[in-house]
């Protein structure tokens, strides 16, 4: 399928080859104004190598892969790039090089088609019929990582569910012409999958590993490091803290590591329910469909395979709430937070304030003091990573920005919260310190709609709808509550 | 970052005027320093007040603007000319007549653009055809007289002090609050941003456009109201120096033309700077050719040195 995907001698001579890193850099650093994002990380690839990179959000990993890929300029630090010193780097060198991104926040030009933007990256594919030959570079790639994705070539990537167009970027990555594929670095490549995407996603990795080509996985899911990586980094506030060979590494060992316990999970499920009537009670498009009901201080799941129709019901369920006889105040935290979450051009307390500001107002006017004091309670709470409250939000790690995002609903006087997958990207001691706050405030009476594509997070739920073909086609509740369960109600197995 | 040693974009407006009253001055005497500010604070204040609406609209979101803003002036104009029929008690009734078809002219635009979904450019733009051939029918190619107390008004001084450039800038400051401190001004620069976070966030983002679009209509037929007071009436072609000033004050003022910023004192100094420069052009005794090639020179070179906000 892949045309030529062994350099000559890779396989028969791994160990010299493996002798010398692909890439090599010592103590690099990189500034923006007082945030150090890097405070002189040693790294090193070899060919045919899978490296795990976890940590904290804001820990500095994506900021690693940026200096990496070439896309951000290091401050300072040393370069090697098979054995060679390099000094300016650039996205171009690296691409020249044989390295390829598969950035966090996608890439892909969402105007044009799949085929379209694998011509973006390879500049052979030009004159009569380039359009066919990237077609026939990009859907045998997609086939091969993806087998059944049913993703159509010539569609706008606009068009495409955030799961489809993750795999595209993904597959583009994996595309080769004429300068040869050494390295992929896949920035949390499987927060916007599915269950089995991720699955044919990792198998793949180790396939090409065994091509010889090196790759570089950050995500904050331990168990995909545990699965394919050879190695694994762990970094703490822009430093490597610690590296180990994965085999014989166990999760809790790895969560030890990154300095944050992982707590049992205690179950409050079926406290609640049944108990008070429903402040929401939401219709499905037909008979199929289930009817959502949603009691105070209840946590309700959405499961199933991703683009199965969650996020559609989601936002018509907040649209709704707005319109209901007895309105409902609701507040929405958004998965996609760079194009429906954060304003770009504002602070973190504009941010952060925007769904309080009736709140906020006195005799007619924004009162500023108590924004700030607002603002500046939740920023707190939710152990925002940032200088002050006044630093623009553009300049914060994915995560924090998400933890500021989430800190807007809950500052609000929503009563019901509705949450699109939102801790995508968001690291393992940041998402414990959430699900406690979010179990507190449904514990003081807020309600929660959650739709997740992590299965382990579904266990906070009360009650879960698994979501089948657009519809809500599964209500599991309590106990019945398990991975096992929900998988077998998202492919349509037999009855739950 | 060179933050806090370069200047904020809306400041350059301010110094380049600065330099072309004195560069006047220099050459026409001393004598004349005040009458030119004072003529340029006067007729500043009309492209201010069609700047400020203006402003509202393009900090709305990116493709937002109104281009209907001359022939609303006009129509404003030539409608309260013919409620007033050049009586001084008739000057209230003829202000609400102005004020009614600015927003009813306002609310015309933004339906045009969310029922038809047409492009702002385009909505506004077959709009300002409408306007104009009302503002026609209504009193054909003569010059409807003012009443003599709205002349007076708009060239009226107090102390020295001219009282309507004074007003505009009250109204400036009004345009500075409300964007910093009222609901409605946040929600503005949020939508401006991002429409589908502001959504999101519980906007309601129609509402917020439509009144921003309103203020617009309100703000130019205001200025076709006292334009026509201060020049001696409505004319059909009133309207036509405002279509590009209102932006390009707006663009040089420091308003981000991607929407979600906005920023109201900024006008004041790139309005004065189009209105010295006329001025100096004219003193120096410049043919007109040239002088739309030295102001056209000028915006460029303006608008390429001055540092812009980094825009993702």
């Amino acid at each position: 399928m892949m045309n030529n995907p062994t350099p000559p001698g890779t396989d028969a001579a791994p160990r010299a080859d493996s002798d010398i890193a692909f890439i090599e850099v010592r103590d690099v650093r990189k500034s923006y104004d007082a945030v150090h994002a890097l405070g002189g990380v040693d790294f090193h690839l070899k060919p045919g190598e899978v490296v795990g990179l976890v940590g904290h959000n804001g820990a500095g990993k994506s900021t690693l892969m940026n200096v990496l890929a070439g896309t951000v300029e290091r401050s300072s630090g040393d370069f090697n790039l098979g054995g060679h010193p390099i000094g300016p780097w650039s996205a171009a060198l690296a691409q020249q090089a044989g390295l390829r991104c598969i950035f966090q926040e996608l890439s892909l030009c969402t105007n044009l088609t799949a085929a379209e933007n694998t011509r973006i990256v390879h500049r052979p594919l030009r004159g009569i019929g380039w359009r066919r030959r990237a077609r026939h570079m990009i859907g045998p790639v997609l086939d091969e990582i993806f087998p059944g994705h049913g993703i159509d070539l010539d569609r706008k990537v606009a068009d495409l569910p955030i799961g489809e167009r993750q795999m595209v970027e993904i597959a583009r990555a994996f595309t080769q012409t004429d300068i040869g594929l050494r390295c992929v670095i896949l920035d949390e490549p499987t927060s916007a999958l599915g269950h089995e995407a991720t699955e044919q996603l990792l198998a793949h990795i180790r396939r090409a590993a065994g091509r010889g080509i090196a790759c570089i996985l950050i995500t904050h899911r331990l168990n995909e490091i545990l699965a394919v990586c050879d190695r694994t980094v762990v970094m703490v506030d822009g430093k490597v803290v610690a590296e180990r060979q994965t085999a014989g590494l166990s999760r809790s060992a790895l969560v030890e590591l990154m300095g944050s316990i992982e707590r049992p999970r205690e179950r409050t499920a079926g406290k609640i329910a049944s108990v008070a009537a429903p402040v929401m009670r939401h219709a499905g498009r037909d008979a199929a469909d289930l009817t959502i009901e949603v009691r105070k201080g209840e946590i309700i799941g959405f499961a199933g395979l991703d683009g199965h129709g969650q996020r559609e019901r989601l936002r018509a369920m907040f649209h709704a709430a707005r319109g209901q006889r007895q309105a409902l105040p609701g507040a929405y935290v958004a998965g996609d937070r760079g194009s429906e979450g954060v304003f770009a051009l504002w602070s973190i307390a504009d941010n952060l304030t925007i769904r309080s500001l009736n709140a906020l107002t006195r005799g007619g006017m924004i009162s500023s003091a108590a924004a700030r004091k607002l603002a500046g309670s939740w920023s707190d709470k939710l152990k925002v990573k940032a200088p002050s409250i006044d630093t623009p939000i553009l300049s914060l790690s994915g995560g924090n920005q998400q933890k500021v995002l989430f800190a807007r609903a809950l500052a609000s006087d929503a009563q019901i919260i509705f949450l699109d997958d939102p801790m995508r990207g968001v690291d393992v001691g940041t998402k414990q310190e959430v699900y406690r706050l979010i179990r507190a405030e449904a514990e003081r009476g807020r309600s929660f709609v959650w739709y997740s594509t992590e299965l382990e997070e579904l266990t906070n739920c009360e009650r879960i709808y698994v979501f089948r073909e657009g519809r809500a086609a599964t209500s599991l509740v309590g106990d019945a509550i398990d991975t096992g369960r929900i998988l077998q109600a998202s492919f349509g197995g037999e009855n739950v | 970052m060179t933050r806090r040693l370069s200047l904020a974009p809306w400041t350059y407006g301010f110094i380049v005027a600065l330099a072309m009253w004195a560069a006047t001055t220099a050459y026409s005497g001393f004598g004349s320093a005040g009458a030119t500010l004072s003529g340029a604070l006067a007729f500043g204040a009309f492209s201010v007040l069609v700047g400020t609406g203006q402003m509202f609209v393009v900090a709305s979101g990116p493709g937002n603007i109104d281009l209907s803003v001359p022939s609303v002036l006009t129509l404003a104009a030539y409608l309260s000319m013919t409620v007033m029929q050049g009586s001084d008690g008739m000057l209230l009734p003829g202000l609400a007549a102005a004020l009614a078809v600015g927003t009813v002219a306002g609310a015309a635009n933004f339906l045009a653009i969310v029922a038809l979904r047409l492009p702002p450019i385009i909505a506004t733009l077959a709009w300002s055809f409408v306007f104009q051939s009302l503002a026609y029918n209504l009193g054909g190619q003569a010059t409807l007289k003012p009443p003599a107390g709205l002349s007076r008004f708009t060239a009226m001084s107090l102390g020295g002090v001219q009282l309507m450039p004074v007003a505009v800038m009250v109204l400036t400051l009004v345009a500075m609050v409300a964007l910093k401190r009222t609901v409605w001004g946040r929600q503005l620069l949020a939508t401006g941003q991002s429409e589908p976070a502001a959504r999101l966030a519980g906007i309601g983002v129609g509402r917020v456009r439509l009144a921003a679009y309103m203020l617009c209509g309100t703000t130019a037929a205001l200025a076709g109201f006292l334009l026509a007071g201060f020049s001696g009436g409505a004319a059909l072609n009133m309207g036509d120096a405002y279509l590009m000033e209102s932006i390009a004050v707006v663009v040089l003022g420091g308003t981000s033309v991607a929407g979600g910023q906005a920023n109201a004192v900024g006008i004041w100094g790139a309005a004065l700077f189009f209105n010295l420069m006329a001025t100096m052009l004219n003193t120096f005794g410049i043919q007109a050719g040239v002088r739309f090639l030295l102001t056209g020179a000028l915006i460029i070179l303006i608008v390429a040195l001055v540092p812009r906000p980094r825009v993702r």
